[in-house]
């Protein structure tokens, strides 16, 4: 084998006509000539390596920054005084009382998850639990926002497969349960799934820690699991393009994952911090040892040396420049005090975990890294991490738009007989987005850890944070492609207010937001100005709620060849409840409870499951947001789950109010009378739009007979409309819609079970 | 009462097993896979998880870690252990008990409230059941599918050595709906379900009277911690 030459500083000076290949690095020209006027030279080979994954759109933002910064525009004093960290580091914390802090985070594992759907999906779990490691806390929880193609397309079930298997098998062997998320499918998704993981974790205030490189002569540590040749996307063709003959050229652009190495990561990490051992750590994810590096020192004293040679490999062939941009899975970086290193390797060594010193942090505001006693990267850390370019991309409002909002789903003649309605509600249910997704979550332990309150199929997933005072969190994840697809801005908002509805239906106070934004290419002007629609909308959203953005994630260019997929914002939303003992579920258990519909209902069917389904149609507009009316009804639901007056709340979204009614039923198998006549003769609407409409701002509530007094005062005290609907009925095994048509549990179980596992292969125990 | 839960790199249910065992009354005590020392404890849980991630077979590299040697002594000399989900592959690698565990049937992790069958109530881990008590407690793995060969087979029914069966659904191919074994003197039991995951209201599984209320597992808690008061 040749030996490998390192590109040097020296030899960069020395060079200055050399040819690179910026652009296979995914550099524009003017990117690769403001990095000469950076430097006053030409980049080394390491430093052009660094520039490229830290200046990629993936990590540095660069055309969504303009409009992100809305969400630390839009905010005020009240939305941030219990925010111990915003935007900007691995993930926000919140304080939720009782000395503890919460800190979540969503974030895109789109493009791997369709080249290599069980890696990629893994991996996606991987990275984001690390971010969470990253702040001090110990992860409780991860949720999973899912988006195949059609459900029937040939390719589907590979992806699908591959996706929940990668999730089942990372988040399983992790040991975190599992407790929500979304699955959906759309044709627009079929070469662009979408795999969107969120975790969630818990600290003491005392734990917190950042990511910065602070404290002259502290050492920089890297440790877990050793850097091998995964994950590298540019940096093969870099290698096999300049460098070493002989040397790997090929490496997988996917990372592999190993959820041991990071469980024990997870567990040496917290004796670190336990110990005192750290005062400032880094996860390594997208862009590895070059993120890493030099986020810690911009954010820090602002100078780093490091020596490349230090670093643990997995493979010794690999090229200064591979090892910067490898993305190898379960390594994190530390910095150190030099007085505490000992103590540091005694914990990583008791859990088996490899480390090795690196360098240490300078304040000559320069990060120098060396190899072979060869200076090859020295820049200032700014310009890599913080600095780079910033594009306000041009946007056009779409050509199409305007005649899809005007193509109505009014124009389909409405159903009159109860047997026809039946019909719609049976093929509404069994639809692919609303059908059960227990073919995907009973792969998922949602059991582990021993505190988990409420999980899927409940609206909102809750877990117990303080064993003693049974403190607790609830974090659910939404987002409507359909309905952003057809106005974006109200799309963002309809994503926001369901998940807001659905954390406020499991009995607990919304507090703050993460935010996974995934779009098509930015470089299509169409596409920029949905995404811009969507974040304004978002963050004028969150200032109407007073709930600010911790952090988030954006994944562009989810489009093949020319056909972008819908606009699709994931919004999760955390709040916190006092005793998760007082939690709602999503359906009654009990005998003769009262039903009651709260908010008032429109006709809004635009976008709707009942359009899609039924009618196989997108088109006309989204309901309508109320954010006065989803503040009232959140503060009523946690009102009446403190004081213990409602056995169930069912939040209402897609597929209306029956389908919020059926959920009810399935939750525990217990059956319901309900009647749609004071909707319709209240409300001013028909049959349809009773059973049907999307209408924001309601939820379904039982409550005991006992209470109904209470109730309804509450109700009146805080200005919610409310119609008694329904009671529930245990002893008829059916759902019965008084006048209309009734059904059999059991048929709508088999219904609303039945559709994934006739794709994708028999649910355990049926 | 001591009771120890040994904790392997990438055990991951031993602080459910930790808080069981104060739930039922007990002292826990966490136990380290690298020491040569049960710390003075009375009884030793071997809980869920992945050990060493088990890449190999399951359990197949923490039956060797070094506090098993002090493990298979002292069950050997009597004392109560209990091994659950991967804690019982464990024992089944250490040939604490028979047989073997394999990949699930259908190929998949399965997390379900399982329904199984007390067949066994003569062990310190179980006495606490009436004979053929019908239970629901969770059941969560990969590769839970039990497997001995006919004789041995024969050997585990004919000796009354099984401890829980799997009622009404089989959820991993297992031989006989065999759940959990015991071995001949009783102090030694393994399960595939979890009853750590079923000890305290509002975190078990569903039940006809209230969600997640189900607490079908504390049973084998407090058995190991009512033996050793006899005793």
């Amino acid at each position: 084998m040749t030996e490998l030459i390192p590109d040097t500083v020296e030899n960069a000076t020395a060079t200055p006509a050399k040819n690179q290949p910026y652009d296979l690095l995914g550099l524009k020209p003017d990117e690769y000539q403001q990095i000469r006027d950076i430097l006053g030279r030409r980049p080394t080979s390491g430093e052009l390596a660094m520039y490229s994954v830290m200046w990629s759109e993936h990590c540095s933002y660069k055309s969504s920054k303009v409009h992100l910064r809305q969400f630390g525009e839009k905010v005020t004093e009240a939305m941030t005084k219990n925010l111990m960290v915003g935007m900007g580091e691995n993930a926000g914390v919140v304080d939720i009382g009782e000395g503890w802090a919460v800190t979540f985070k969503i974030e895109s594992h789109n493009h791997p998850s369709y080249i290599e759907p069980f890696q990629g999906a893994a991996t996606g779990i991987g990275g984001i639990v690390r971010d969470i490691i990253s702040m001090g806390a110990r992860p409780v929880a991860v949720m999973d926002a899912l988006r195949f193609g059609a459900i029937d397309h040939p390719d589907t079930s590979r992806v699908v497969n591959g996706v929940v298997g990668g999730i089942s098998f990372y988040g399983n062997c992790l040991g975190l349960p599992n407790i929500g998320g979304e699955t959906w499918f759309d044709p627009v998704y079929q070469a662009n799934p979408l795999v969107n993981a969120l975790a969630v974790g818990a600290l003491r205030h005392e734990d917190l820690h950042l990511a910065n490189a602070k404290g002259v002569g502290n050492l920089v540590v890297l440790f877990g699991a050793r850097t091998g040749g995964d994950g590298i996307g540019g940096a093969s063709i870099l290698a096999s393009d300049t460098f070493a003959e002989g040397g790997p050229t090929k490496r997988p652009a996917v990372q592999v994952g190993d959820p041991f190495a990071e469980k024990v990561l997870i567990e040496c990490c917290l004796e670190l911090f336990a110990g005192d051992c750290v005062e400032g750590i880094q996860d390594l994810g997208a862009a590895g040892i070059s993120c890493a590096t030099s986020e810690l020192a911009s954010n820090g004293d602002g100078g780093m040396f490091i020596t490349l040679d230090n670093v643990l490999l997995r493979d010794p062939t690999l090229t200064a420049e591979e090892i910067l941009m490898s993305e190898s899975q379960e390594r994190m970086m530390a910095i150190v005090r030099p007085e505490m290193i000992d103590a540091f390797l005694a914990v990583t060594t008791k859990w088996d975990v490899e480390a090795s010193v690196l360098g240490e942090v300078t304040d000559t505001g320069r990060l120098i890294i060396e190899w072979k006693g060869q200076t090859i990267v020295d820049v200032d850390p700014r310009t890599v991490a913080i600095d780079g370019p910033v594009y306000d991309r041009p946007m056009e409002y779409p050509t199409w738009l305007d005649a899809l909002q005007a193509d109505s789903p009014a124009k389909f003649a409405r159903a009159t007989d109860g047997d026809e309605l039946k019909k719609q509600f049976l093929t509404v249910l069994g639809s692919p987005n609303e059908a059960d997704t227990d073919w995907i979550t009973n792969q998922y332990d949602y059991y582990v850890m021993g505190n988990t309150a409420l999980h899927t199929p409940d609206g909102a997933g809750m877990i117990r944070i303080d064993e003693v005072s049974g403190l607790g969190v609830a974090l659910a994840t939404d987002a409507n492609g359909r309905y952003c697809q057809l106005d974006p801005y109200i799309g963002a908002q309809l994503a926001l207010v369901e998940s807001y509805r659905n954390v406020a239906s499991s009995g607990a106070t919304p507090l703050a937001v993460s935010d996974c934004l995934n779009f098509g290419s930015p470089e299509n002007p169409e596409v920029m100005w949905q995404f811009a629609r969507a974040v304004e909308g978002l963050a004028d959203g969150c200032l109407e709620l007073g709930i600010p953005v911790t952090g988030g994630n954006v994944s562009f260019y989810n489009q093949t060849g020319d056909v972008p997929i819908h606009p699709t914002p994931v919004v999760a939303v955390m709040g916190s409840i006092d005793n998760v003992a007082r939690r709602l579920p999503s359906g009654w258990q009990d005998e003769g409870e009262n039903l009651y519909l709260l908010g008032v209902t429109a006709d809004e069917l635009g976008g709707s499951a009942f359009a899609g389904s039924v009618h196989d149609h997108l088109g006309g507009i989204p309901p309508r947001v109320d954010f006065t009316a989803e503040k009232d009804l959140a503060g009523l639901l946690g009102a009446a789950a403190h004081e213990g007056i409602v056995t169930c709340a069912v939040d209402l979204g897609t597929g209306g109010f029956i389908r919020a009614v059926a959920d009810g039923v399935l939750r525990f198998g217990v059956g319901a009378r309900v009647w749609i006549d004071e909707i319709v003769s209240r409300d001013g609407v028909d049959a349809t739009a009773a059973l049907f409409s999307e209408t924001q701002a309601r939820a379904l509530v039982s409550v005991a007979r006992e209470d109904d007094v209470k109730f309804r005062g509450l109700c009146d005290g805080r200005h919610v409309p409310v119609l008694r609907v329904g009671v529930t009925d245990k002893r008829s095994g059916e759902l019965e819609v008084q006048g209309l048509f009734s059904i059999e549990i059991d048929q709508m179980r088999s219904v609303h079970r039945g559709t994934l596992p006739a794709h994708f292969g028999p649910v355990v125990g049926g | 009462m001591r009771v120890g839960v040994i904790t392997f790199p990438g055990s991951l249910d031993d602080r459910d097993a930790l808080r069981a065992i104060k739930l039922a009354g007990g002292d826990a005590v966490s136990l380290w896979h690298g020491d040569h020392d049960l710390h003075g404890v009375d009884a030793i849980i071997l809980p869920g998880g992945f050990s060493y991630g088990d890449y190999l077979r399951c359990g197949a590299i923490a039956a060797h870690s070094p506090i098993m040697s002090e493990v298979i002594d002292a069950a050997n000399k009597g004392m109560p252990v209990l091994g659950i989900c991967n804690g019982f592959q464990i024992l089944v690698e250490a040939h604490l008990l028979a047989g073997g565990l394999i990949r699930n049937d259908h190929g998949t992790f399965i997390r379900r409230d399982q329904k199984i069958r007390v067949e066994n109530v003569d062990t310190v881990w179980t006495s606490g059941y009436t004979q053929g008590q019908e239970i629901t407690i969770p059941l969560k793995n990969g590769e839970g599918g039990f497997i001995a060969d006919d004789e041995t087979l024969k050997r585990l029914e004919g000796d009354g050595l099984v401890a829980f069966r799997y009622l009404e659904v089989n959820p991993n191919g297992s031989l006989n709906d065999i759940a959990g074994l015991r071995n001949a003197r009783g102090n030694v039991v393994g399960l595939m379900p979890h009853p750590e995951h079923a000890v305290e209201p509002g975190f078990g599984p569903d039940t006809p009277a209230a969600m997640s209320s189900g607490t079908d597992g504390l049973a084998v808690f407090q058995s190991v911690l009512a033996a050793a008061v006899l005793s």
